[in-house]
């Protein structure tokens, strides 16, 4: 039988409530919202903490979809279903459908949440992914009410580690919304709901000349963390969508990630998949773009 | 630490441990078998249970964040000695051999069927994916859900007339 170590549990009613538990915990404390990739770690002992401080009271307060003009505010404690059932995150953002199609089981998407999979930091997971792709930033507070906004890349700090401080929490994932824009999601996996074995985003954003204004692809399971690709942007800003700047930007992928061998794959293949997944997701986004 | 729940319309108090998952409180401390206990990694859907009408592997749910909220399990699925609709077609169309993955695969169809009354053999598959049959019978556990939805259907008209 797989049992976390003991702990005291205790239950937030509000985000200042947590973040008061937090200050007087300290990092002998971890916030839990779906429990589905902490608690299977705790079960197997590689994460152990005094505390755990239960967030799923402040769903009310943290789960939601919000357009406001130029920018989606995605409530940390939103959960996959709700990601996965929003008919309006799917019009401005079909990553996210995409994404949320092949993230685990609907079981397991009617628990696990948007900033849980944020602050878990696997460089496998796709949400992570999503968001570096679309450029997200995010709303970290902390005591007496004080937030900072961070951008992914800054927010990622490492494989399982983030931005947020020991008495801080993830409150809010903000998307720019900009015009003519088309996104998609792309993941092999070895079966079904399983982790990424690679996984490639894309967002592509036309002018109205019909040419790439901008265009950001990110990816997930080839480096410590889910990664945008600079460089992609800088190849394809200016051009007009075509199959061989697809060639040219999978290139530039395979060239830029940093994959392992491992059980889901040699390191050679993932630069094969991190190649052909850029280019379907680019393809997909501008058709989406477009349409 | 005290938790309190309602589990099959029935509220229960007990002392527990911060770190007692769902599932073996359901098993163990109140004696509910029904809800069986597989992978405990939240792969196989054996443990599925309803959390506030939701389904929810609870084997992966702290029986403590159940506190204040209602539990449902294969136990509460039948109204007395009547069979649930979802349980009848198992029952006619072979939807179970070792029966091991049973309970789950009946409260997730029947929280399908709550939500999408007619799904299709697709609908049905997609629900029911994040669940493992070890004897692979998904093709009569998907007849025993249409059976269910269609004799719900029927039922309905009947009560209708």
């Amino acid at each position: 039988m797989q049992v976390p170590a003991p702990f005291e549990y205790e239950r937030a009613t509000t985000v200042d409530h947590a973040i008061g538990l937090l200050e007087r915990l300290g990092s002998s404390a971890r916030l839990v919202a779906g429990g589905h990739s902490l608690l299977p770690m705790m079960k197997l002992r590689l994460a152990n903490f005094e505390y755990l401080i239960d967030i799923n009271p402040l769903h009310e307060e943290l789960g939601y979809i919000r357009f406001h003009g130029t920018e989606v505010r995605i409530g940390a404690l939103t959960r996959h279903r709700e990601l996965l059932e929003s008919a309006e995150l799917a019009a401005a953002f079909p990553i996210f459908r995409d994404a949320e199609r092949v993230i685990a089981d609907p079981i397991v998407r009617n628990r696990g949440t948007l900033g849980g999979s944020l602050c878990q930091a696997d460089p496998s997971e796709d949400l992570s992914a999503v968001c570096t792709t679309l450029d997200a930033s995010c709303v970290i507070r902390g005591p007496g009410g004080a937030e900072r906004v961070v951008s992914m890349e800054e927010f990622h700090v490492g494989p399982y580690e983030t931005a947020v401080g020991d008495d801080e929490m993830l409150t809010e994932i903000r998307v720019p919304v900009r015009e003519k824009g088309g996104s998609a999601y792309e993941k092999v996996e070895r079966r079904a709901g399983d982790w990424a074995v690679v996984s490639a985003g894309a967002a592509v954003w036309l002018s109205g000349d019909g040419t790439i204004a901008d265009a950001r692809v990110g990816l997930a399971a080839v480096g410590p963390n889910t990664t945008g690709i600079p460089d992609i942007s800088a190849a394809l800003v200016g051009r007009p969508p075509a199959e061989e700047l697809y060639e040219q930007a999978g290139a530039i992928a395979a060239g830029a990630c940093d994959p392992v061998t491992d059980q889901r794959g040699s390191a050679e293949y993932k630069r094969h998949l991190a190649n052909e997944l850029t280019r379907r997701t680019l393809r997909k986004a501008v058709e989406r773009a477009r349409s | 630490m005290q938790v309190t729940m309602t589990v099959n319309d029935v509220e229960v108090t007990r002392e527990i441990e911060g770190r007692l998952l769902l599932v073996h409180f359901l098993r163990d401390t109140l004696g509910l078998t029904g809800t069986h206990w597989g992978c405990d990694t939240s792969n196989c859907g054996t443990c599925v249970v309803w959390l506030d009408g939701e389904p929810v592997k609870s084997c992966t749910v702290l029986a403590a964040m159940a506190g204040g909220h209602e539990v449902r399990t294969v136990e509460g699925l039948a109204k007395g000695a009547e069979l649930d609709p979802v349980q009848e077609g198992f029952r006619q169309c072979h939807g179970l051999q070792c029966g091991f993955c049973t309970p789950g695969m009946m409260m997730t169809c029947r929280a399908l069927l709550d939500k999408n009354p007619d799904p299709t053999d697709a609908e049905i598959r997609e629900a029911i994916s994040g669940q493992i049959c070890r004897c692979t019978g998904y093709s009569t556990i998907v007849r025993s859900v249409r059976w269910a939805s269609v004799h719900e259907a029927a039922a309905k008209e009947g009560a209708d007339a």
